[in-house]
């Protein structure tokens, strides 16, 4: 049993990307769209450690089109996360037993 | 095979704020008509929802902290609290209201327990449909 | 695969419903069915006709009408959560007196009760919430 987490919102501004890794287990998949996309550049240096310390057990997605919009270049992402369009979101979705959404 | 899944409506924002605090109790409600395995969590600013002596009637507002208490009578029996929630905001269990259900004895038992951050993540992964709002 | 979709917030001020018109749009062109999209608290005001963006921005009503036709969706508002906010089909427009043409549901959309939120969770494979 795996779950796909979703954090729609930003680190800067709220919890719920903190929460969500806090609750995550092993296998699952974080994937950061609309404004939580902003947290995933690795300039960004504090919420770039968090993201990383979870990466040897969860494997963390960003949506693509999100970080265009919000002109955020796939070369600022933090190293280890991987880019995904929408076709890459289905795809977790139907790749996890199931998904859970952080609003 | 069988059409029962487990369901858990997570809930993690503080009631009267926004709406969704009583637009989730009241899925739940209407859930229970469905006979799934149904779990209620409460966690981050979502423990703020189960507060004792909410008053409302300052910002003009009703009260829907009492239909909590009910939710027995809904056969809704799992409520989760997250202890670290509670212990970041300064609260404890005592600071929650009481929601009880009837066993199979008839007796009253409490229905909310309260696990910490460990245990609320595994909860949540043993679930087949998770609800936020 | 058989996926639901649940929307919480309306059109606009939130990208929610615009990330969820993406992800059900994907998700058909991958060749999933969509068992349905359930909208939820403000979520409902998706489906007003009344809405009249300017020429050149989106129509977030209009894109999800469109595709409920393209691929015969099954868009539901919860009747509750469109009461407290006024959005009404013909009958719920008669039943409360609020006059001659004054229903605004959206074609493609249909009124019901959130009972289908939960039917859709039991019966698809996946539920996929987007809110605020």
């Amino acid at each position: 049993m795996s779950t796909l987490h979703t954090v729609n919102k930003s680190p800067f501004d709220r919890g719920s990307l903190e929460s969500a890794l806090a609750h995550a287990l092993p296998g699952d998949a974080v994937l950061l769209i609309e404004d939580a996309v902003v947290g995933a550049r690795s300039a960004a240096a504090r919420i770039a450690e968090v993201l990383k310390a979870a990466m040897p057990a969860c494997s963390l997605y960003v949506l693509g089109p999100d970080l265009s919009a919000r002109g955020i270049p796939t070369t600022d992402v933090i190293d280890g996360m991987t880019v995904v369009d929408y076709a890459g979101f289905v795809d977790l979705v139907t790749g996890h037993d199931k998904t859970q959404a952080w609003l | 095979m069988s059409d029962t899944k487990r369901f858990l409506y997570v809930n993690r924002k503080a009631p009267h704020g926004t709406i969704y605090a009583l637009e989730s109790l009241e899925v739940v409600l209407i859930g229970a008509a469905f006979e799934q395995d149904v779990s209620l969590a409460f966690l981050d600013d979502g423990v703020f929802q189960l507060i004792k002596k909410q008053a409302t009637t300052g910002i003009g507002v009703k009260n829907f902290a009492p239909v909590y208490r009910a939710l027995g009578d809904y056969d809704v029996k799992k409520i989760f609290v997250e202890r670290e929630s509670l212990e970041e905001r300064g609260l404890s269990e005592d600071d929650l209201m009481e929601i009880t259900h009837e066993n199979d004895d008839e007796e009253d038992v409490s229905s909310v327990e309260i696990v910490d951050r460990a245990r609320m993540a595994e909860i949540m992964a043993a679930q087949d449909v998770i609800l936020s709002f | 695969m058989k996926i639901g979709v649940v929307v919480n917030e309306g059109p606009y001020t939130h990208q929610a419903s615009d990330t969820a018109y993406q992800f059900t749009k994907a998700s058909l062109e991958k060749g999933h069915e969509i068992y349905r999209v359930f909208f939820y608290h403000d979520g409902v005001n998706n489906a007003t006709r009344l809405t009249v963006p300017p020429q050149d921005e989106r129509n977030v009503q209009r894109n999800w009408s469109e595709l409920a036709e393209k691929y015969q969706l099954d868009l539901v508002v919860c009747i509750a959560a469109a009461q407290r906010r006024g959005i009404l089909d013909d009958s719920e427009a008669k039943r409360h007196g609020k006059g001659d043409g004054a229903a605004n549901l959206a074609p493609g959309f249909r009124i019901s009760g959130l009972g289908q939120l939960i039917e859709s969770g039991i019966q698809s494979d996946r539920l996929v919430v987007f809110g605020d």
